[in-house]
């Protein structure tokens, strides 16, 4: 992933904390953000993923005038995935899923902040899994950084790429 | 509200329930938040008859997310400086987690943490570490 602009914005913050079930204010009152340590809205600590919106190829989102997407409509699914996914870990079309993920928190995110983001592919290794054959593990390193250059979150992801659907029991 | 170095233990623990019986709109709504619309996690269709999985299931993400607000409600807002997970097994629509830090280390104004999620068989859905500042 590769993520020139991540305007951090309050409404997106309070969206996301809302998807994750938090209701602490600081993620969306001002007034009793002040009040508190960081002294305004900071973004829960796993916003960083959010910035998938922002990434322009970001491989699980329908594109805009593309090729189609994945998933049913009139038929249990269209066309296949584009590409490889590239943010955090697994990969499109059922076959990857996320198996790990780390963030390192140099300083919380906040509205206001511009960020921007550069991936470097980590490690990769096999497995042989239990309940889904033969696992390929890659890890990627995410760096957000400001305006001015600050390190502001390192992300670690790993997806895995499984040989068959996980057994279930 | 900060932790105080001087009143935690190693074994201390925080629990919280996450949810009771995940709907699966609330994936949805992590789907729109995250920008992650990977169909497996919103589509019963695609997944039940292609993906191959008896049901939608949750991002691992949204497992996280959860897990994270018993952390920050825990060790106080921006006082996290570490936070690291695995996903060891995928949480379903209909599942209810429950989510427990341990006390591993105070040392140097930092507090580890042992991290885990579990649904409500008893399975460990997510396993990880957290580090914060403590006063």
């Amino acid at each position: 992933m590769a993520v020139e602009k991540f305007p951090v914005e309050a409404s997106h913050i309070m969206m996301f904390a809302r998807s994750i079930g938090d209701g602490n204010p600081i993620y969306y009152d001002e007034e009793h953000a002040k009040g508190t340590e960081p002294g305004g809205i900071i973004a829960p600590p796993t916003f960083a993923q959010a910035s998938a919106q922002f990434d322009p190829n970001h491989g699980l989102r329908p594109k805009i005038g593309g090729d189609g997407w994945f998933g049913s409509g009139g038929a249990p699914t269209g066309a296949k995935p584009r590409g490889e996914r590239k943010s955090g870990g697994g990969g499109g079309g059922g076959g990857g899923l996320h198996a790990e993920q780390r963030f390192i928190y140099h300083r919380h995110m906040k509205p206001g902040d511009v960020l921007s983001a550069t991936t470097r592919p980590g490690k990769t290794w096999e497995k042989q899994g239990r309940r889904s054959g033969k696992l390929v593990f890659s890890e990627s390193v995410t760096e957000y950084r400001d305006s001015n250059g600050e390190l502001v979150v390192t992300a670690i992801g790993v997806g895995v790429r499984t040989e068959r659907p996980v057994d279930q029991g | 509200m900060a932790l105080k170095a001087s009143e935690l233990s190693v074994g201390d623990t925080h629990a919280e329930r996450l949810v009771e019986d995940l709907k699966r709109t609330q994936i949805v709504m992590y789907a729109g938040a995250s920008g992650d619309y990977n169909p497996v996690h919103t589509d019963e269709v695609f997944t039940t008859q292609v993906a191959g999985y008896p049901s939608v299931f949750a991002h691992g993400m949204l497992t996280m997310g959860m897990t994270g607000k018993m952390l920050t409600n825990y060790v106080g807002d921006g006082r996290l400086t570490e936070y690291g997970v695995r996903f060891t097994n995928q949480v379903f629509p209909g599942d209810t987690l429950d989510a427990t830090a341990t006390v591993t280390e105070v040392a140097d104004g930092i507090v580890a943490l042992e991290v885990s999620t579990v649904n409500q068989n008893g399975v460990e859905v997510l396993k990880g570490t957290a580090k914060a500042r403590v006063d």
